[in-house]
């Protein structure tokens, strides 16, 4: 449910969490290397700045700052740290095991694991997994709080009156036993893996109930001890971790891992080619690309994503609240141009519809091509799109294509400005930039036209695309966070939606079946234009062995080993 | 009625040049005389005037020479260079194969300057461009100036109370840094829904008038004050002061007796305000709050050239050169009208 910007934070998060585990042994108390590497040394990795927003866990929404939180903090349950599907799959972290869900999926009872400490000192207890998740909503500001954990027995009261939240009934802990209980106002079969996310990692009892500037002790392998957007972020070893779950958290191979900011793109990736850094969290500039490719080849390591890039219709206004506009608009694009923008066939793949390939509910689909039934775009088909344009009328009405300074998003919105004046409308581009360009999209106030966007998974869920993006719930009038932002409400498909979220609760397998059904009728109905689904570079220096990628936290900094 | 003064209205005596005989000639044509002898000036008024001409014959050169859609995008199109088709935007090699690469300057008719990562024709996109830039250039200094003379005219002839508040309102805007100023007119122009509304006036967000008004009013106190301060000193000239005595109203006696001794000032100041107004013009394009897109001014395809400066640098050379030139050119003719109309320099031509 985030944009590019959180991915990408995400992904420096993974980073950091990687390098903190290549780093993994201090020289005051020296862990054994990990199964891929050798463990010490110093990881250094390159972003061009901090993670946007709060470095505190429980409110910070980025892949760069989640790549670090992954290493120093665990939830009751995790992502198995692996490549390939099997990284999607969950694991118990701090939990001796996933619960199954009783009384119609709405009780979940966990047992902590036991020994584990924070990197305070401080025993891990069942109380601790209470205070996390009644801070969680006292701080006020976490991003999802109210659409996520609500669920909780008692959180939308802590919702409404956050200072004195009180999870009593929601969260039933007993420290004697080491265990907790989360009862459910209704069964969601996504408990789990909202779980398995930085939002929910366990936090000692005592921690401040407001924002804090450092992340605060963890139970991971690593810790924060420096944490200044202006230089550098410095994690180095929890001298009290002892590895439990090689799946859930194993031990990192680098004593120390520090990203710094501060550097362009361009700088970044020569730092990285000289060897002065080891990872660049920023994608390298397009400018770059052929150079990489050809010189520098095997240190570059190009893995799909599960994510989408798009640009959203406005359903709700003229020109594109009329379906053919939208259909037609779709037939017309060159996905493959598109494509070219982003960097070439090798790094995007066209697509039409919501869900990434290899996800659950995802089955080919692509309507708008020259001769479709394969599933696949093969070619724009511009006699079709002009006559849908023509039966709409809306031909010569004015269009302003929205999207960020960022060079590829903005070289995209040119691509749509031409190609709209072509269809007949009366296209402008409105760059704006990108710390506005997502939540002005976003507040419907603005009647945005088409804007683009990009979503990379939360946890591998179909609702995490479909319902998140283009549910009924998620378009909330007036706000800027208002992830829907085709303003798209469809009621037999919500309630499409509903069933399957409900089914899935005990047919996981049914209800990505009912996905699939859903994702079809949303792409039938043209809410955006599908663009592509990226793939992800990591370009890393040549003393980096061990790359691993997680589908979930990608390039897993605490497995590189630099020595 | 206009007084004659000899020396107000500039007329003098020249003898040298008339071997002799005292012949009157008006300041103007003195001036003309000394722009003429200004081998400098005339070199570089001439390079300006190819650079606009050239800059206005874009469409014909995108038409008849390059034959290409300067504003669309071109990312699957390909060319044909000696026989052989060539991808506009071509695939990186290596093991990977990653990346696009625009095609670089081919020296042909077509993509002659190579093309952009929407692969447009970067030759036709820097004479449009050029096209674009002059007309804000000129535009606003020619607004700025109009604006600046009305005001200063009348703050300089009434004085007290209208000067004050209209020296202060310039004050006002001249405290404001130039380009913040500048930036924030534009952020809020070009994010409104509706572009801008004023009366029956209605510029959408893309309108090259929104530039050009900004830069146009941003410069406003910059041509008001040594205007003003002429004409404070002018208004209690002895000339002046017989035309009141002889009853001349007020309107007759800024246009007639004022305004004629102070469009010297705004001549000289003219092609040095261009020059300005056309850097800023670049310089905000460049920061994307300029000329929007798909409009190109040489600011706009700096910034595009930007991202390719590694692998096809002449995208953003070409508009640099440009700007280089043209604002040169307008400098060294600024000066060479300043010695041509600077009052002392008739005491040189006299001697």
């Amino acid at each position: 449910m985030r944009s590019r910007s959180l991915f990408s934070l995400l992904v420096v998060a993974c980073l950091a969490a990687l390098v903190l585990t290549a780093c993994g042994g201090s020289s005051k108390k020296k862990s054994s290397a990990t199964s891929s590497g050798n463990a010490g040394g110093t990881l250094m990795t390159v972003a061009k700045g901090a993670p946007s927003g709060s470095p505190d866990p429980q409110i910070n929404y980025t892949l760069q700052e989640w790549q670090l939180l992954v290493i120093t903090h665990d939830g009751l349950v995790g992502f198995k740290r692996a490549s390939g599907t099997e990284g999607t799959k969950l694991v118990p972290d701090l939990a001796t095991s996933v619960p199954k869900p009783t009384d119609g999926g709405k009780t979940y009872t966990f047992t902590l694991r036991k020994g584990i400490k924070f990197s305070d000192g401080k025993e891990l207890k069942a109380s601790d997994v209470k205070y996390t998740f009644e801070r969680l909503f006292k701080i006020g500001s976490s991003p999802n709080a109210g659409t996520w954990y609500n669920v909780i027995v008692g959180g939308d009261a802590c919702v409404k009156s956050p200072k004195t939240c009180n999870l009593n009934q929601g969260v039933v802990v007993d420290d004697a036993k080491g265990t907790v209980t989360f009862h459910l106002t209704k069964g969601d079969p996504e408990f789990l893996d909202k779980l398995a996310v930085p939002f929910a990692f366990i936090l000692p009892t005592g921690t401040p109930n407001k924002e804090v500037q450092i992340p605060p002790p963890g139970t991971g392998p690593y810790k924060f001890v420096e944490y200044n957007p202006n230089k550098e972020i410095k994690l180095v070893r929890n001298t009290n971790f002892k590895e439990w779950s090689k799946d859930a958290q194993p031990n990192g191979n680098p004593d120390v891992i520090i990203q710094k900011f501060g550097l362009s793109a361009e700088a970044e990736v020569t730092q990285v080619e000289n060897g002065q850094a080891d990872w660049m969290f920023d994608n390298p500039p397009s400018d770059r690309l052929s150079e990489i490719s050809t010189k520098h080849a095997d240190q570059v390591h190009v893995n799909p994503l599960t994510a989408v890039w798009y640009f959203a219709f406005n359903v709700r206004i003229p020109p594109f609240n009329n379906l053919k506009a939208r259909q037609g608009v779709n037939f017309a694009t060159d996905r493959n141009a598109l494509v070219k923008i982003y960097g070439g066939p090798n790094l995007a793949v066209p697509t039409c519809q919501i869900l990434p390939p290899n996800f659950p509910g995802y089955k080919p689909y692509c309507p708008y091509t020259k001769n479709p039934g394969s599933g696949k775009w093969t070619a724009p088909d511009m006699a079709k799109a002009k006559q849908l344009i023509a039966a709409s009328g809306t031909k010569g009405a004015s269009v302003k294509v929205n999207t960020d300074t960022v060079e590829t998003d903005k070289a995209l919105g040119l691509y749509f400005v031409g190609l709209l004046n072509q269809l007949g409308y009366k296209a402008t581009l409105q760059a704006l930039s990108p710390d506005i360009q997502y939540p002005y999209c976003q507040n419907s106030k603005n009647q945005v036209q088409f804007c683009w966007s990009s979503w990379y998974q939360d946890y591998p869920a179909a609702s995490d695309f479909l319902n998140i993006l283009l549910g009924c719930g998620s378009f909330i009038p007036n706000s800027n966070a208002s992830p829907n932002i085709a303003e798209f409400c469809n009621k037999p498909i919500q309630a499409q939606m509903d069933q399957a979220l409900q089914q899935g609760i005990t047919d996981p397998t049914g209800a990505n079946t009912k996905w699939q059904a859903v994702d079809k009728a949303v792409t039938d109905q043209a809410p955006w234009v599908s663009l592509f689904n990226p793939k992800y570079i990591d370009f890393l220096s040549t003393r980096v062995k061990g790359y691993q990628f997680s589908p979930q936290w990608y390039f897993l900094l605490a497995q590189a080993s630099v020595k | 009625m206009a007084v004659f003064e000899p020396e107000a209205e500039g007329i003098v005596f020249d003898a040298e040049e008339t071997g002799g005989d005292i012949v009157g000639r008006s300041p103007w044509a003195l001036a003309g005389r000394r722009l003429v002898r200004n081998k400098l000036a005339l070199a570089a008024l001439a390079l300006f005037v190819l650079i606009v001409a050239v800059s206005f014959a874009a469409p014909l050169y995108s038409n008849y020479v390059a034959d290409t859609d300067p504003f669309a995008s071109n990312i699957s199109g390909t060319v044909t260079l000696n026989g052989k088709t060539e991808p506009v935007l071509q695939q990186g090699g290596g093991k990977l194969g990653l990346g696009e690469t625009p095609i670089g300057p081919t020296w042909h008719s077509k993509y002659f300057l190579g093309a952009d990562n929407q692969g447009r024709d970067v030759a036709a996109r820097v004479l449009y461009g050029g096209r674009a830039s002059l007309e804000i250039g000129i535009g606003s200094a020619l607004l700025a100036s109009a604006i600046a003379l009305v005001f200063a005219l009348v703050a300089g002839f009434f004085g007290g109370w209208t000067d004050a508040i209209i020296s202060r309102v310039m004050d006002l805007i001249w405290a404001f840094p130039l380009y913040l100023l500048a930036i924030s007119l534009a952020t809020v122009l070009l994010t409104a829904p509706n572009g801008l509304k004023i009366g029956f006036i209605h510029l959408s967000a893309g309108s090259l008038w929104v530039p050009l008004l900004i830069i146009g009013l941003v410069y406003v106190p910059y041509i008001y004050r040594p205007i003003r301060g002429q004409v404070l000193s002018l208004r209690e000239k002895e000339f002046v002061e017989a035309g009141i005595a002889q009853g001349a109203s007020n309107f007759r006696l800024i246009f007639n007796e004022v305004l004629p001794n102070v469009a010297s000032t705004v001549i000289v100041l003219m092609p040095l305000m261009i020059a300005t107004t056309i850097l800023t013009e670049s310089a905000l394009s460049y920061l994307s709050i300029g000329v929007q897109p798909p409009q190109a001014s040489w600011g706009t395809i700096i910034e595009d050239g930007q991202s390719l400066l590694y692998t096809r640098p002449w995208v953003a050379i070409a508009p640099g050169i440009m700007i280089v030139l043209t604002v040169l050119a307008l400098n060294v003719l600024g000066d060479g009208l300043r010695d041509a109309l600077d009052p002392r320099s008739k005491v040189r031509v006299k001697g």
